[in-house]
């Protein structure tokens, strides 16, 4: 769309506004960032903050922008959902939400993203030391446990202060923030050769999600139909980017509990699933396939019949290894009771995807904003075909909707594939248009990876260039739930806590 | 007799991880790391340098020196097979245990010496499950004493025999259960600890052991390997009558009884998986209950 298309509030009028939708269930928030203006640049307001919504009644996606200065007052105390948002915003502009109860850093005092005139004229950073340091109990009894950046296992890094009284937390502060990537920044000025492998690289494991997204944003603003072959085919490799991720997680989380036989069979057969993933696209986290306009291979009737098959066989194996873990009952003791997040809680907070559907919020948005116009639409997205499970936000809820995610996933693999057979995916170039994107524009892509709805907002300027490319990932809006999730728990249950979220920490660190 | 089976058991005693380890591959579908794999690591980190905390003092360089001399003592009053110990008297199966908790308590202060909140964390439960899991240990003392009246590990251990099984046998089953129990929990096996585990909140021995390195490390780990050899000894000793065969075939069945123990503790660690904290306090009352089942049986129905 046409930048002029997007509304400029008054800054009361925006809040007002998100606050009044967001009173409606069906309205949720998608983004939140400022931007700088350069016509603005020498005027009181040179930013442009800019919200996005999605309207899950109406399948439609809301947006607006307001001006603002270096200072307005904070939306966080009406609209909690908001207050990491607003927190990044004071990060990387300087602006002062007023009245924003936690301005603390959310990656690093002095973020690269700084490059910006408008922060070296306002060098008061609003993220004060004070703000930055970690909540602390105080007490003879209680105790400080710090763990990370650098972890026992391999991952990424990231700190966790717990503050507890023996075993029980009563607090957990995660710090973010340790890889300072500058994905944001460096897709400024695109697109060039390397914005696509940026986009594949915001988080390894969504590397499809997130590409599918870079991918509809070039579509949308050079005014480009892929086929419909094109994006069935996108689906497929993003469906089993979920079930890879599912299986995974579910194994990991038996290797928490020292429960072996699913941790192991579940290791293995996440590899199946990566290298049916390999079979399709030629790599196994599905990089260098999906261009924008199409794809890079399509699919043969022999490779649809051999993933068929594949899948059959696969799927009866991961049925065994995840019953024999959820029939057996020291393993569900663990998992049951443990890391709830209420409803309330979750829609507070803004929590999305597994995190949010396992507390109850339906929302998802395969469902809730699934591409229009294209013959095979209702194809498109896997469709619920079995009623989600009964959930009460806690660790067990978690598993059981990834298990419904990964039993959906399956059926609708399974009839795309059949139909596939008969009707091989061949027309998957892109048409020839100049490439070009409108200039003063912007748009939005909406996938739902794995973990939740990934979100990318880009908007060009005058040339048709990248001004501002902006990345929300799931991650970026579940961490609180996941600090949320600990509290009153046992310390020794964090692991499980956190791999039954799995949060990235790279697609947080952008 | 007694010396080639004392020092066998000290040879062969990190053979038992591995063991343990190959059953739990063979139940995982892996192959798993090799039967003698603990040998190589304690080789291993006995050629490495020691690293030390600065904030550390002396007891945390003891405290594994300690430890390995405290279990290599109470090694010295175990009976093997059918061959009782040089130096048992009297009273020696308290010293037995006591000597192994001196074991612990050196590393539980070793483990707060260093200042570590994990390290904290570690000894703080490895304290708290060890005091609970005492009162299971003499609830079978006591009633190995009622059996035998006898005081001495050698003398009240090789006493059984079949009749010992065939009038005593339900609350001899009962009381090697929560001797059993006692054995997982004592050596921080799945379900009450997980050994495998890199996740330093859930842990409660290797928390405690996280700042050892090097021949320290090798120390703690020969010494664990070692008590897991002298409990499963127990238990073998207070299952099989022993005394009814002949010397040798008493050998046999003594370390083959080892072997087949620790393959069934790999098998219970494949099959379950680990309790929540807040459960182990519970099973340790269950199994303190069954001892003291076992000897109301045993002092009602048998005597």
């Amino acid at each position: 769309m046409n930048t002029d298309d997007l509304p400029v509030l008054s800054i009361e009028l925006l809040k007002a506004s998100i606050e009044e939708l967001l009173a409606s269930y069906s309205v949720r928030i998608l983004a939140f960032f400022a931007m700088p203006n350069k016509d603005l640049e020498n005027t009181e307001k040179p930013f442009h903050l800019i919200a996005i919504l999605l309207d899950a009644s109406t399948r439609t996606l809301l947006g607006a922008a307001a001006e603002v200065g270096t200072r307005y007052t904070a939306f966080t105390p009406l609209i909690p959902a908001l207050h990491l948002f607003e927190r990044e915003i004071a990060e990387q502009y300087n602006i002062t939400p007023e009245g924003h109860p936690w301005l603390k850093p959310v990656r690093s005092q002095n973020m690269t993203d700084a490059d910006d005139a408008a922060q070296e004229a306002n060098t008061e950073n609003p993220a004060d030391s004070e703000a930055a340091k970690f909540f602390r109990l105080s007490g003879k009894a209680t105790h400080e446990v710090a763990v990370g950046p650098v972890h026992a296992g391999v991952i990424e890094p990231g700190h966790f202060r717990f503050q507890c009284l023996g075993e029980d937390v009563h607090h957990l502060e995660i710090a973010l923030g340790y890889q300072h990537r500058g994905i944001e920044a460096m897709l400024k000025g695109g697109p060039d050769l390397r914005s696509l492998h940026y986009a594949e690289t915001v988080s390894g494991d969504t590397t499809i999600a997130s590409v599918s997204n870079y991918a509809a944003i070039i579509e949308a603003l050079s005014d480009t139909t892929p086929s419909g072959e094109s994006l069935l085919l996108r689906n497929i490799l993003l469906e089993l980017e979920r079930i890879v991720n599912h299986a995974g997680d579910i194994g990991a989380l038996a290797g928490d509990v020292a429960y072996l036989p699913t941790s192991s069979y579940c290791g293995r057969i996440r590899g199946e699933y990566l290298n049916m993933t390999a079979e399709v696209a030629g790599n196994r986290f599905g990089r260098n396939v999906i261009i924008p306009g199409g794809m890079r291979t399509g699919l043969s009737s022999e490779k649809a019949e051999k993933l068929l098959n594949w899948l059959y066989k696969t799927k009866y194996e991961l049925d065994v290894a995840l019953d024999i873990m959820l029939d057996e009952p020291t393993a569900l003791d663990r998992f049951e009771g443990l890391g709830t997040i209420t409803e309330f809680d979750a829609r507070t907070i803004g929590a999305v995807g597994v995190a949010a559907r396992a507390a109850g919020l339906d929302i998802d948005a395969r469902f809730d904003l699934p591409p229009a116009g294209e013959d095979t639409a209702e194809q498109l997205f896997p469709f619920s075909s079995s009623p989600i499970p009964a959930c009460s936000g806690d660790v067990i809820s978690r598993i059981k909707i990834r298990r419904h995610e990964i039993e959906n996933s399956h059926a609708w693999l399974f009839e795309v594939l059949k139909n596939a057979i008969e009707k091989p995916f061949t027309n998957i170039d892109p048409p020839k248009t100049s490439g070009k994107l409108a200039p003063d524009s912007f748009a939005v892509a909406v996938t739902e990876a794995w973990r939740g709805e990934l979100v990318h907002v880009v908007f060009t300027d005058e040339a048709g260039r990248f001004k501002h490319y902006k990345i929300i990932d799931p991650s970026f809006r579940n961490w609180f739930a996941l600090a949320l999730s600990l509290r009153e728990a046992q310390i020794s249950d964090f692991p499980i806590c956190n791999k039954s979220f799995n949060l990235s920490y790279c697609g947080h660190d952008l | 007799m007694w010396y080639i089976c004392f020092f066998l058991s000290l040879l062969l005693a990190p053979l038992v991880p591995g063991i343990i380890n190959k059953t739990k591959a063979f139940y995982a579908g892996r192959y798993g790391p090799r039967l003698l794999q603990r040998y190589y690591d304690i080789v291993k980190l006995l050629k490495k340098g020691t690293v030390r905390s600065t904030t550390s003092t002396w007891v945390l360089a003891l405290a594994p020196s300690i430890s390995l001399a405290a279990t290599l003592t109470a090694a010295l009053f175990m009976p093997f097979a059918v061959y009782k110990s040089p130096v048992s008297f009297e009273g020696d199966i308290i010293v037995f245990f006591y000597l192994l908790a001196a074991g612990r308590v050196a590393l539980i202060f070793g483990a707060l010496d260093t200042g570590s909140a994990f390290e904290g964390m570690g000894a703080s439960r490895e304290a708290q499950f060890s005091a609970l899991c005492e009162s299971i240990v003499f609830g079978v003392i006591a009633f190995i004493i009622l059996l035998t009246g006898r005081l001495s590990l050698s003398t009240s251990l090789i006493g059984l025999d079949f009749t010992a099984w065939s009038q005593t046998g339900t609350s001899l089953a009962l009381v090697a259960v929560a001797f059993f129990a006692a054995l997982l929990a004592e050596n921080s096996r799945v379900p009450f600890d997980d050994p495998e585990t890199h996740l330093e909140l859930t842990m409660i021995h290797e928390a405690m052991v996280l700042d050892n390195s090097g021949p320290d490390f090798a120390f703690i780990q020969y010494a664990s390997a070692l008590k897991l050899w002298l409990m499963i000894s127990f238990i073998v000793l207070l299952i099989l009558p022993l005394k009814a065969t002949s010397p040798i075939v008493s050998g046999l069945l003594f370390f083959g009884g080892v072997f087949v123990i620790s393959v069934i503790i790999g098998i219970v660690e494949s099959v379950i998986a680990r309790f929540r904290l807040l459960k182990i306090p519970q099973v340790f009352a269950g199994a303190l209950a069954l001892t003291l089942i076992a000897i109301m049986i045993y002092m009602v129905f048998e005597i």
